[in-house]
């Protein structure tokens, strides 16, 4: 008879949190079918990315957290005697890369950000492409990002970047003669061999992908598709990289972040 | 860089069953792959990994070259006493590694 009350409260609290929670698993907008990379991968795979304590790209984050606070170059410098807590100063930061570069006159991504702070300001070697030093920065600021919507910069000058991104998408390359736009936007959900198409969303780069066994950035996918469909790659950090990234990031505006993620 | 991430609650009661979670960063080369140059890499793994509870060993495990990069390894033990537990790694080429989890037991 006690347990009465607690019982009522639960019958009538339950609905609620149902609704709640479909609410929140809800996309952006009630029309959107726009979907999650995470959304095509295996239930456990998706438990390795969800579970920070299971996610193997806490490695790479570990790494960046250490090189955050690490003085380097002749400045005597580091990430954090400038930037300070990067918990703080990084939140939303990696939401919004690429983002339109004044020095080089062109856009650039997270990791040339990077980089370019490290030659400039700490005036430091740069790190090289895809090393686990610059993933692992990468990784942690990424992190700082986590569960918020991408938002591209409303930058003018960007244009030119997105638009160039946008054409690259949809153009046939290499020997098979398929462009990006032919799987990712016309046949997601299929089968490509052993695995489903997503529909390329860039929400959890850098990403540890089981296939490679480490962490990867955006552009070592990119890469990997363009090698995949036969066509010349672009070298590390080519512009027209880097502009496909620009345009893939105003494709997902809105979508939540999910990196440092975990991939098939 | 070896590092390792491993977790556990800090605080258990006496007697209760504790999940502990370790998570290293190992490339676990296999030793039968070519490298860039063409030439056979060294195998390069984690070949034990042990975990002593105030000196008692309560969980060993020996790796082999089937086991993936990262290797990630749960086991639970039971929370006897305050102390602390100590985990090593030891492999290949004279890899070690250690991290030592404190746990308070109450009741």
């Amino acid at each position: 008879m006690q347990l009465r009350p607690t019982l009522l409260a639960l019958v009538l609290l339950l609905p609620t949190l149902l609704l709640l929670l479909l609410l929140c698993a809800a996309p952006v907008f009630a029309d959107d079918t726009r979907r999650s990379g995470a959304e095509f991968i295996s239930p456990s795979t998706r438990a390795m990315q969800r579970d920070d304590t299971l996610n193997p790209a806490m490695l790479a984050v570990g790494d960046g957290k250490l090189l955050w606070q690490r003085k380097a170059g002749r400045s005597d410098t580091s990430c954090a005697g400038c930037h300070g807590d990067a918990a703080l100063s990084m939140r939303g930061v990696a939401a919004r890369y690429p983002a339109f570069d004044a020095h080089t006159n062109a856009a650039i991504n997270l990791g040339q950000r990077i980089n370019a702070c490290r030659v400039r300001h700490q005036q430091a070697e740069p790190l090289r492409f895809e090393t686990e030093a610059l993933l692992g920065i990468e990784s942690y600021v990424a992190l700082q990002s986590r569960a918020m919507p991408l938002a591209p910069p409303p930058d003018a000058r960007l244009q030119a970047a997105v638009q160039r991104g946008q054409q690259l998408f949809s153009q046939r390359i290499g020997q098979l003669n398929l462009s990006c736009a032919q799987c990712h936007d016309a046949n997601w959900g299929r089968r490509l061999g052993g695995a489903t198409i997503p529909q390329g969303h860039a929400l959890a780069y850098p990403v540890y992908r089981l296939e490679w066994q480490g962490m990867g950035s955006l552009q070592r996918r990119l890469r990997n598709c363009m090698s995949g469909v036969r066509a010349d790659v672009p070298p590390p950090n080519a512009q027209e990289l880097v502009d496909l990234e620009a345009y893939l990031a105003t494709r997902a505006a809105g979508m939540r972040m999910e990196a440092p993620g975990v991939r098939p | 860089m070896a590092r390792a991430l491993v977790h556990m609650p800090a605080f258990a009661r006496r007697g209760a069953v504790i999940e502990i979670r370790a998570l290293i960063g190992h490339p676990m080369e296999i030793g039968y792959r070519p490298g860039a140059d063409g030439k056979v890499l060294g195998r390069d793994i984690i070949r034990r990994f042990t975990c002593r509870y105030n000196g008692e060993i309560v969980f060993a495990a020996e790796l082999q070259q089937a086991i993936a990069a990262n290797p990630y390894i749960a086991f639970y033990t039971r929370a006897l006493e305050t102390g602390s537990l100590e985990f090593t790694w030891e492999g290949d080429s004279g890899f070690a590694h250690a991290e030592t989890m404190p746990i308070t037991v109450t009741g």
